[in-house]
């Protein structure tokens, strides 16, 4: 079962005067099976945060369909409610922390999408205590939200989400603002969550966030340049290259080792176990290069 | 660096003045400030006095904060004050000098104003800006005001524009110091020259600060539409108001208190405030 599924979509940003229509996306499609970890890759530009604006139903695309959860957002007869319906499904965490908390409370902003839906009070309150446990923030539940770190506010802003009790998460490259202590903090949310059964979609320029995920896409000009699972898409280095896109960095170079000869696996992500591989090989070498 | 910003004046605190209900104590302090008015001879007045004390000494906030309050408004206390000693004429000459004329009721009457103009002061932010966080005080104006909403007064939405707002006041701060450094880093100057000079400086600050904050009020509308928020209907709340047994007892002291003032006003003499 896909939880989110898009045929054949095209967007584009209309023009004015001075600056011509921008072709955002051009028939991209993707499934993102419902329970999966999804990771969508490209630098800026390749149209992947209006990916996430219409997997969200911010922007309704100009070509072909977005399915939320096997019902089809973009046929005929689809009212404000039933975008709603779709909505409370998928949730959303932006870039920057600062620009979606809306309260001046954490424990209030938490309970913000909850108040929206009409839960009742007391139900919001057990969510809202459960949401802020999830994501390892209850000392924090009284604090005023521009006194914490970039990490914490953007735990507050997915402990909000998941009070929703939303079955996706859609990440518009929330790591991006953050330190590398921030990052990891939101990584390690990120992969719990998805632990617990949430569908989550990753969207990021960060090589390395991307070798988590189930799938990967990789999105190039707004167009799917590849798609399959992280060793996969890795394993062919130049295509990523020739799309001015990165590959991690063990990638890189257990690809650059394999070049001079030297027989070892790509798909290896983990440091510890990349020198570990190119030891065994190494070892591997010498013996053969003995005999 | 991150500032400590506390908006208004509000002193952390566990008093019973804190605890009271926000949507009690604006109808309290709108009921005081009745009942200071009110008051018209020595004995209303000391009556008022009384029981400001006492509000005071609930509220467990050092007379040195509360001293602070009124420091803002002296000029204004002393000008009063002055008008009404020099300028009220009345039956008994103290001192004629010359044009200098003070009588016994000008310094009745400014000793009055002065006296209604501190508790006035004292007394409303004691219960709305010392003890009570501008958003609970903007949530007990908009459940107090709820009602306004079905004679189509946006009450919810003004709430959340002052929420968003107080929200908002320190992101924007941060961003004014951080734009003033960069802007100081490339050799600009904002603390020599005469006023407009300095207004001058100013815009170099102030043009990426409204850009941004639009930039950050496009993205707040996106992340609040996508929580589904949908205007003030159908919406639930977690931390419902309660009134309870404290907050009535204090709506009825207040009440007594204007009765006080009134009975005390008519049938005790001494002297009475009032333009002679």
């Amino acid at each position: 079962m896909n939880e989110i599924e898009l045929k054949n979509v095209s967007f584009a940003y209309p023009g004015d005067e001075t600056n011509p229509p921008v072709r955002a996306l051009d028939n991209v499609s993707l499934e993102i099976e419902k329970g999966s970890f999804t990771a969508i890759l490209g630098h800026n530009g390749s149209g992947k945060s209006t990916l996430a604006r219409i997997m969200c139903m911010l922007d309704t695309p100009e070509y072909g369909s977005v399915i939320i959860d096997g019902r089809d957002m973009t046929a005929d007869g689809i009212t404000e409610k039933d975008v709603l319906d779709a909505r409370r499904k998928v949730g959303m965490v932006f870039q920057n922390p600062d620009n979606q908390i809306v309260a001046t409370i954490v424990e209030e902003d938490v309970a913000f999408g909850c108040e929206n839906l009409g839960i009742p009070s007391a139900e919001i309150r057990r969510r809202v205590d459960e949401a802020l446990e999830t994501v390892g923030m209850t000392k924090y539940a009284r604090h005023a939200p521009h006194k914490l770190s970039g990490g914490q506010k953007q735990r507050v802003a997915i402990a909000g989400v998941i009070a929703m009790r939303r079955e996706c998460i859609i990440f518009d490259e929330s790591t991006a603002m953050l330190d590398p202590m921030g990052r990891r903090e939101v990584l390690e949310t990120i992969d719990k969550l998805n632990e617990e059964g949430i569908t989550v979609v990753l969207i990021t320029h960060y090589m390395e966030e991307a070798t988590r995920a189930d799938r990967v896409y990789v999105l190039n000009d707004g167009r799917v340049l590849t798609s399959g699972t992280p060793s996969d898409v890795f394993s062919d280095p130049e295509t990523l290259w020739n799309a001015s896109l990165d590959v991690p960095q063990t990638t890189e170079l257990l690809y650059k080792l394999r070049q001079r000869g030297l027989d070892v696996p790509l798909d290896v992500f983990d440091p510890e176990k990349c020198a570990k591989v190119i030891r065994d090989a190494l070892k591997k070498k010498k013996t053969a290069d003995g005999a | 660096m991150k500032m400590d910003i506390t908006f208004g004046q509000y002193v952390e605190g566990h008093s019973i003045l804190h605890r009271l209900d926000p949507r009690a104590k604006l109808i309290i302090a709108i009921l005081y400030v009745v009942a200071i008015f009110l008051a018209s001879n020595v004995y209303s007045f000391a009556l008022i006095v009384l029981s400001a004390v006492l509000i005071t000494v609930l509220s467990g906030i050092s007379p040195m904060i509360i001293g602070r309050g009124i420091k803002p408004v002296l000029i204004l206390i002393v000008f009063t004050a002055v008008i009404n000693i020099f300028f009220v004429r009345g039956e008994h000459l103290l001192v004629g000098f010359y044009f200098i004329r003070i009588y016994r009721e000008g310094l009745v009457n400014a000793a009055f104003i002065v006296i209604r103009i501190v508790v006035l002061i004292v007394c409303t932010s004691l219960f709305l800006t010392y003890t009570t966080t501008p958003i609970a005080l903007t949530d007990g104006l908009e459940q107090l005001l709820a009602p306004l909403a079905k004679i189509k007064i946006p009450v919810h939405e003004f709430s959340m524009m002052m929420t968003i707002a107080l929200r908002f006041i320190p992101t924007l701060i941060e961003e004014t110091e951080k734009i003033m450094n960069a802007q100081k880093a490339r050799g600009a100057d904002f603390s020599s020259g005469g006023l407009i000079k300095r207004a001058k400086a100013l815009i170099p600050v102030l043009v990426p600060l409204f850009i941004s904050a639009f930039r950050r009020a496009g993205d707040l509308a996106t992340a609040m539409e996508c929580r589904c928020y949908t205007g003030g209907k159908g919406r639930t709340r977690m931390n419902v108001l309660r009134a309870g047994v404290k907050d009535f007892v204090f709506v009825i002291g207040v009440i007594a208190l204007g009765a006080g003032v009134v009975l005390l006003n008519k049938f005790a003499g001494g002297f009475r405030f009032g333009l002679y």
